[in-house]
């Protein structure tokens, strides 16, 4: 089989990395950093979810084909956010439940 | 049959056939993304209108639990990876080993998840008719609730009610994007330790080897998806507003 065979090794390196980003997420989180904490808290998670994807998921010793599907399953997850994260962030004012233009009937006005 | 290993006539080699079966397991996961995707992105939009109740109600979770959880699923994710590593190694008996390891790891994870789930029941954290986030602060007895810890609670949802008088109903939103994402984090958790009981199944009969080892890799794909989405929803949901208590 041509397939690449990761060693126990790297396994366990990486479950100590894994580890390690664990401790500075909940250490992190008690420190004040303003609005940069959950900058920090995503970034370590990014990081741990990429060392799952790059040695246990193999994603690293992959195809290119097999990449690329793994790149596009987060492209889209990307487009979702950022598309209507984007829409949400610019609409304003955000109409409010209770809202009712003043020109409505006055059966609305209630 | 496939289960043994032997070629598909649409396929030149075997190579091709694992590389066909891995690439359908991705697919299967990027669709996934978006499955989560979606309540990722519900839950981004109200911690942005509401961030005040989000963070009283994420101050509420238990840290040492969450923590000890994501240690938990961590390891297993390893103990899956080293299944792995036994099957295209073929030490079959390791293969076995490991995947025990793993389901008995995922089942340990499942357990404190009720633990949790139980405590917040008891503490009139269920979205309905009874949910009440002030209620350890006035029942401070029947939470366990004494000393710092109780007066930072209290302090916390005064302050939050002057931030937010809506501060129940926001809350309660929170509560329930924290039962609908772990919930389904853990359906595909019970669903992975289905799959893991027919891996072991399997892998006792001694049919995952070197030349053989498809179900295992892409059930360990799948189950290292799951903890992927942990790794995610412990800081969201646990962690950002640790600072502010």
């Amino acid at each position: 089989m041509s397939e690449h065979i990761v060693s126990p090794k790297i396994y366990g390196l990486i479950f100590l990395a894994l580890m390690v980003g664990t401790a500075l997420t909940v250490w992190a989180a008690y420190q004040n950093f303003g609005p940069f904490n959950i900058v920090i808290a995503l970034g370590i998670a990014t990081i741990k979810a990429s060392l799952v994807i790059l040695f246990f998921m193999h994603g690293k010793y992959s195809s290119k084909r097999t990449k690329l599907v793994i790149v596009c399953g987060f492209f889209w997850l990307a487009i979702m956010l950022g598309l209507t994260l984007a829409d949400y962030s610019s609409r304003h004012p955000e109409p409010s439940r209770t809202q009712v233009l003043p020109s409505a009937p006055a059966a609305f006005r209630a | 049959m496939h289960r043994t290993g032997e070629l598909y006539g649409q396929f030149q080699t075997l190579d091709q056939q694992k590389e066909s079966a891995t690439l359908g397991m991705w697919v299967f996961i990027a669709q996934e993304i978006l499955f989560f995707g979606g309540l990722f992105l519900a839950y981004t939009i109200n911690r942005h209108t509401y961030s005040t109740a989000f963070g009283v109600g994420g101050n509420m979770l238990s840290l040492p639990l969450g923590a000890a959880n994501t240690v938990v699923l961590i390891l297993s994710s390893l103990t899956m990876a080293m299944a792995v590593w036994s099957a295209t190694t073929s030490k079959k008996k390791l293969v076995s080993l490991f995947l025990v390891l793993t389901l008995a790891l995922g089942c340990v994870f499942l357990g404190v998840k009720v633990i949790e789930y139980k405590q917040k029941f008891d503490h009139h954290l269920i979205p309905g008719h009874g949910f009440d986030i002030a209620y350890c602060s006035k029942n401070p007895a029947a939470c366990g609730l004494t000393g710092k810890e109780l007066a930072t609670e209290v302090e916390e949802i005064e302050n939050g009610l002057k931030a937010d008088p809506d501060l129940n109903a926001h809350a309660q939103l929170y509560y329930s994007l924290y039962f609908a994402m772990t919930g389904l984090h853990a359906l595909h958790m019970i669903i992975g330790a289905g799959l893991l009981l027919w891996l072991i199944q399997q892998s006792m009969k001694g049919r995952f080897d070197a030349a053989y080892n498809t179900p295992v890799e892409n059930i360990g794909l799948y189950w290292h998806f799951v903890d992927i989405v942990w790794i995610y929803l412990f800081p969201l949901l646990y962690l950002i507003n640790r600072h502010l208590a």
